[in-house]
C-alpha cells in the first residue's frame, strides 16, 4: 500500500508533480490515510474557521457551522446554502445562448449551434470564479450534480468521527 | 413409428456438468448468486484462501495466455483496424457465459460475447443445432446483445471428457458488413434491415472446420473479402489458442480445481469491486447528463427518418452504503430512426471499458463486477429499444456521449476524497468517423473505416492537463496508425495531419486538443464517402468550472482544380484547417462544390480523385476555471499551437505579446489585473439563478425551443413517467402542462408506446434481453 508525505499532496493539489510520480500514484493501490491529509491541507488553506467536512468541488466546500449546520461554502467565504440543496441555485449564472457569445469561447464551426444547445455559466456571486458548467439543451433543469451521504462515510466507511467545530470542541 | 414410451420419459443428459444442460446450470447459478448475495453463492473461497499463491498461478497461467491469444492472432489479420488498431479481443467464458479472464483491447465484447452464449443456451442450442467439440459458432446479431454488426464474434465450446467446461470468444470490428452503406459505422441505416449481414449464433463450422455453405455466404455478403476472411482465421485462431490454453491447465490442476477455479474468480471480482467503490468513491448520489445531435432532415434517408433531433442523455448513479453501484439512466428518450440506437448490453458492458481506465484499474476483469452492480435501462429508450426494427450500426455516436457524465459523477468523489490523479473530466466524443467505400486504387470493391479516431484529446485531471491526440474511451490501447499503412489501404492520398487549436475544452487544466487529417482522393473510382460526428452540439459539459470539448465541423471538396495546381507546381492545401473562423485552404484550390457547415453526420456523397475530405477529431474536456490556469501554460500552448490567440486572451485572460522570432510571451502582471477585471464583468453580467429561470419558465409555458429540441423533451416525457414529473416540479408546472410527441410538425412513425396512452411494443423474443446478466431494474 503506498503512503505519501503531507508535501506530496500540497504538490498534488497545486499540479506540480511530475508525470511519472502521477503515473506511480494512478498505479499503486489507494492510500487510505489519503483524505485526512488532504482535508488537513485545505483546512489550513481556507481564510476560515469551519471544519470542512467534505471538498464540494475546485473552491467549494461543505462545512459545519457552529449551529450544527452543514452548508456549501466557497473558499472565499461566500455561503450558499444547506448541503442538501443545490448550491446552482443560489450562485450566478451567465448563459451563452447566442453564437457572438459562444464564439467568446470557441471558434465558430466549432461552437455548439444555440438552437440545440446553449452553455450555462455558474459563478460564485461572492468572488465571480466560475465554478461549474452546463452545455445542455435550452429547458433543461439546473442539474443537481452530487448529494453526498458524510455520515454513512464517515461512521461506515472511514469509521471516523465528524470533525467537530471549533465551538463544540470547547 | 412412435417413440417407446420410456424413452419419451428419459430426461436428456445434458452436456454440462453432471449430465446437467447448460439451461439448467445457467438457472442454478444466477438464483443462487441472487439469494445469497455472492456469485455461485460462494460466501467464501476456499481455493483461494487455502491455497492463494496457486490460486493466483492460475489466474496469471490464463490472463497471460489470454493475452498472448490475442497478441499472436492479431498478426493473421490484414485489416489495419485489427493489426493496427487492435480492434479485437478475446475471453474466456464458464458453461454458463460468465466471463471468467478477458485480454486487452475492446473488452466491451466481454459482455457482447457473453449475452451470445446466453442467448444459445436459452434457446436450447444444446438439443439443436447441438453443441459439440470442435464447433464453431458466430455471432453479430446487435438484437442478441452485441454492440454493431461490424464487431463479429467467434465463439468456440471447450470440452474435457465429454463435459462442456467453457467457452472461447473472440471479435474483431470488421471493416464492412455489407450494410447499405460501405464502411463498417455506416450513416444511413434506419432500420435492422439496412444494419449488413446479421448472424444470430450461428453454428459455422465443424470439428475445428469452417463449412462450406458459411464461407459461401458469408464472403458474398459483405465488400471486403479478403479481410473478412482473414478477421475470421484471427478470430479462430485466438479462440484455439484459449482451448488448448484451459486444457493445459486442466491437465496440471485437475478438473475439479479448475471448475473450482473458475466459480473463485469472478466471486472475487466481485470482491475486488466493492472494495474499489469502498476505497475510492463516496456514498451518495452523483447525476449527470449529455447530448448528442442527430441531424438527419437534410441526409438521404426514407421520409418518416429525415428529422433533425436530440438523444438525450441523463444518468444518476448511487453508490450505496454496501458498496453496490447503481447507474440509472431514467429519463432517455425514445429510440429513433437512424443509426445510433443501443443495446442494454453494449452501455453496460461499455461502462466496464470505462470502469477498466478508472475505477477498476487491474486485470480483474471479469463478470464479477456485473453481479456488484444494477442498471436501470428505460424500455424503449435508445438504450433499450422495444422494436426490433431499429438500427445500431453507428451507435458509438450516442454511446460515447452517455458515458462522458459518468466520469464527472466518479470524478466528484475522487475530488472529494482527495485522489485528484484519478480525476478526469469526461470523455472525447469519439468521432469523425471517415468511411466510404467502393473501387479501390487495385481495382478491388473496397471500404474503408479510418481508425484514426482511436486518438482523441483525453479530459482534462484535477492535477494536469488531458493529453492530445492520445486515445479513445472504447480502447485502452487505441492509436492514429501510421499514415503510411492507411494510404496502403485506402486510395486517400495524406495532405497533411495538425493540432486543431482551441479543440480541447478550456480550464484550470485543459482538455487534450484535437487534431485533423486533409485527404486527398486518389485512384478511386465509383467513391463514396460520409461523415459521422457531432456538430451542432458538445457531448460533454466540462467539470467544476471547465469547458466543453469544441464540437466538430465538416468540410469536403469535389471538382477541384488540385490536378492542374499540381501539374503546375503551384501551392495546394497541405496540414489541418487550424482556425475555421480564417479558412486556411482559400487561396490555395478551387472546387465547384464545397461543404463546410456542422452537419456532421451525413450519408453517401460521391467523390471523385483529387476531392478534399478533412477527417476533424474531436478534444477533451476541460476541469476548473480557466482563470486560474497557470499563465506559463497559457503562454505554451500559445507556443505551441494548442490555442489560438484571440481565445488566451477571452477565455484564459491572458495578456501577451508576440516577439520578432514568432514567440508569444506573457505578461504575468498585467494577465491577473486582467482576471481580476474578468471576474468583476463575471459579477456584473451573471444574473440571480433563480431569478433566470422564472424567464426560462415562462419560454418553457409558450413551448418556445427549436423542433428538435422540443422533440427531445417530448420523446422522454412519453417513456418516462418519472422524468415527465421531475421536469414540471422543477420548473413548478401546472399539472395539465404537457407536451406530447404528435403535437409536434414531425411524423411520429413507429412512436407507439407511452405511459399516458395504449400502445403496443413491438418486439420478438430475445430481442435486447439481458439473460442472467448482472441485474436489469426494470424502469418506471
Amino acid at each position: 500500500m503506498a503512503t505519501y508525505d503531507r508535501k506530496t499532496i500540497e504538490d498534488l493539489i497545486d499540479g506540480k508533480l511530475e508525470f511519472y510520480k502521477i503515473k506511480e500514484m494512478l498505479s499503486s493501490h489507494k492510500d487510505p490515510e489519503r483524505f485526512e491529509i488532504y482535508l488537513q491541507i485545505l483546512q489550513d488553506r481556507v481564510p476560515w474557521d469551519d471544519p470542512i467536512l467534505l471538498p464540494a468541488g475546485l473552491h467549494l466546500y461543505i462545512v459545519q457551522k457552529p449551529n450544527g449546520d452543514r452548508i456549501v461554502k466557497c473558499d472565499c467565504g461566500y455561503e450558499f446554502c444547506d448541503y442538501r440543496d443545490n448550491w446552482k441555485l443560489h450562485a450566478l449564472i451567465f448563459v451563452r445562448d447566442t453564437v457572438e457569445k459562444l464564439n467568446e469561447i470557441y471558434p465558430k464551426l466549432m461552437a455548439p449551434d444555440p438552437e440545440w444547445q446553449v452553455i450555462r455559466e455558474y459563478y460564485c456571486p461572492g468572488c465571480g470564479t466560475q465554478l461549474e458548467v452546463e452545455a445542455v439543451t435550452p429547458w433543461y433543469p439546473v442539474i443537481k450534480d452530487f448529494e453526498p451521504d458524510i455520515d454513512t462515510f464517515y461512521r461506515d466507511w472511514l469509521q471516523k468521527p465528524l470533525p467537530e467545530t471549533k465551538q463544540a470542541a470547547k | 413409428m412412435a417413440k417407446p414410451a420410456e424413452k419419451l420419459a428419459q430426461p436428456r443428459r445434458g452436456i454440462g456438468w453432471k449430465g446437467k444442460t447448460l439451461k439448467q446450470m445457467r438457472r442454478e447459478i444466477t438464483e443462487l448468486s441472487k439469494k445469497t448475495g455472492h456469485y455461485a453463492g460462494l460466501t467464501s473461497l476456499p481455493l483461494k484462501e487455502s491455497d492463494p499463491i496457486r490460486f493466483e498461478k492460475i489466474f496469471s497461467k490464463l490472463r497471460g495466455g489470454i493475452v498472448h491469444a490475442r497478441e499472436t492472432a492479431k498478426k493473421v489479420a490484414a485489416s489495419p483496424i485489427v493489426e493496427q488498431e487492435g480492434e479485437l479481443c478475446f475471453s474466456l467464458y464458464t458453461p454458463e457465459g460468465d466471463s471468467i479472464v478477458t485480454s486487452t483491447g475492446i473488452i466491451i465484447h466481454v459482455g457482447t460475447m457473453g449475452a451470445a452464449i446466453k442467448f444459445m443456451i436459452e434457446n436450447d442450442y444444446e438439443e439443436n443445432p447441438g453443441i459439440e467439440d470442435g464447433d464453431i459458432f458466430c455471432n453479430n446479431d446487435n438484437s442478441v446483445g452485441n454492440v454493431h454488426t461490424c464487431d463479429v464474434h467467434t465463439i468456440v465450446p471447450i470440452f474435457w471428457d465429454g463435459e462442456l467446461v467453457g467457452w472461447a470468444g473472440g471479435v474483431t470490428h470488421v471493416i464492412d458488413t455489407g450494410a447499405v452503406a460501405p464502411g463498417s459505422m455506416a450513416i444511413g441505416p434506419v432500420q435492422r434491415y439496412e444494419d449488413g449481414y446479421q448472424v444470430t449464433c450461428r453454428k459455422i463450422g465443424k470439428n475445428d472446420q469452417l463449412l462450406k455453405d458459411w464461407i459461401l455466404e458469408s464472403q458474398r455478403s459483405i465488400r471486403t473479402t479478403k479481410y473478412w476472411v482473414l478477421d475470421e482465421k484471427t478470430r479462430i485462431a485466438g479462440c484455439h489458442m484459449i482451448r488448448d490454453l484451459v486444457h493445459d491447465v486442466i491437465r496440471e490442476e485437475g478438473i475439479e480445481v479448475y471448475k473450482q477455479f473458475i466459480r473463485e474468480i469472478i466471486e472475487d471480482g466481485r470482491r475486488g469491486f466493492v472494495n474499489q467503490v469502498r476505497s475510492m468513491l463516496i456514498p451518495g448520489k452523483y447525476r449527470g447528463v449529455s447530448f448528442c445531435d442527430v441531424p438527419m432532415k437534410n441526409n438521404n434517408v426514407p421520409a418518416y427518418a429525415k428529422v433533425d433531433t436530440i438523444m438525450h442523455s441523463p444518468s444518476e448513479i448511487t453508490v450505496h452504503k454496501d458498496g453496490r453501484l447503481e447507474i440509472d439512466f431514467e429519463g432517455t428518450n425514445r429510440w429513433g430512426w437512424h443509426s445510433f440506437n443501443a443495446t442494454p448490453v453494449s452501455i453496460t458492458s461499455g461502462i466496464w471499458v470505462m470502469l477498466s481506465q478508472t475505477l477498476v484499474p487491474n486485470d480483474r476483469i471479469n463478470d464479477g463486477a456485473y453481479y456488484a452492480s444494477t442498471f436501470g435501462i428505460p424500455r424503449g429508450s435508445w438504450l433499450n429499444p422495444d422494436d426490433i426494427r431499429t438500427a445500431h450500426s453507428e451507435t458509438w455516436h450516442s454511446l460515447v456521449t452517455a458515458w462522458t457524465p459518468l466520469w464527472r459523477g466518479l470524478s466528484r468523489c475522487y475530488f472529494s476524497r482527495g485522489y485528484l490523479e484519478e480525476v478526469n473530466a469526461g470523455n472525447a466524443h469519439t468521432t469523425n468517423w471517415l468511411q466510404g467505400g467502393g473501387i479501390n486504387q487495385y481495382g478491388e470493391i473496397h471500404a474503408v473505416n479510418s481508425f484514426e479516431a482511436a486518438a482523441h484529446g483525453v479530459g482534462a485531471s484535477a492535477v494536469k492537463d488531458g493529453i492530445s491526440h492520445a486515445a479513445a474511451l472504447w480502447n485502452p490501447e487505441g492509436d492514429m496508425g501510421d499514415m503510411e499503412i492507411w494510404e496502403l489501404v485506402e486510395p486517400l492520398i495524406f495532405l497533411g495531419r495538425q493540432i486543431l487549436p482551441s479543440s480541447g475544452g478550456a480550464g484550470k487544466y485543459r482538455g487534450g486538443n484535437a487534431w485533423q487529417s486533409l485527404r486527398m482522393v486518389w485512384g478511386a473510382k465509383d467513391w463514396t464517402m460520409f461523415f459521422s460526428g457531432n456538430g451542432y452540439m458538445c457531448a460533454d459539459c466540462g467539470l467544476m468550472g471547465g469547458y466543453p470539448a469544441a464540437s466538430g465541423y465538416r468540410f469536403c471538396a469535389h471538382d477541384t482544380d488540385l490536378k492542374e495546381r499540381i501539374d503546375k507546381r503551384l501551392p495546394i492545401p497541405t496540414g489541418g484547417d487550424p482556425d475555421p473562423d480564417h479558412f486556411a485552404y482559400t487561396s490555395l484550390f478551387n472546387a465547384k462544390e464545397v461543404h463546410r457547415d456542422k452537419l456532421c453526420v451525413t450519408t453517401e456523397e460521391l467523390f471523385k480523385d483529387y476531392d478534399l475530405y478533412l477527417n476533424t477529431l474531436r478534444g477533451g474536456p476541460g476541469f476548473g476555471d480557466p482563470l486560474d490556469r497557470d499563465p506559463k501554460k497559457v503562454e505554451e500552448d500559445l507556443n505551441e499551437g494548442y490555442i489560438l490567440p484571440r481565445f488566451a486572451e477571452s477565455v484564459y485572460g491572458a495578456v501577451f505579446h508576440q516577439q520578432e522570432d514568432g514567440k508569444y510571451v506573457v505578461d504575468l502582471e498585467k494577465t491577473a489585473e486582467r482576471r481580476k477585471q474578468m471576474k468583476e464583468e463575471r459579477l456584473a453580467r451573471g444574473v440571480p439563478t433563480k431569478q433566470w429561470m422564472e424567464q426560462e419558465r415562462q419560454h418553457i409555458l409558450e413551448k418556445k425551443a427549436s423542433l428538435q429540441v422540443r422533440h427531445m423533451y417530448a420523446s422522454s416525457f412519453a417513456i418516462s413517467k418519472k422524468f415527465t414529473e421531475q421536469f414540471k416540479s422543477f420548473w413548478n408546472f401546472p399539472e395539465d402542462w404537457m407536451l406530447y410527441e404528435d403535437e409536434l410538425e414531425m411524423p411520429v412513425y413507429g412512436a407507439h408506446w407511452a405511459w399516458y396512452k395504449e400502445g403496443k411494443r413491438v418486439n420478438i423474443k430475445g430481442h435486447t434481453e439481458v439473460l442472467g446478466y448482472g441485474e436489469l431494474r426494470p424502469s418506471s
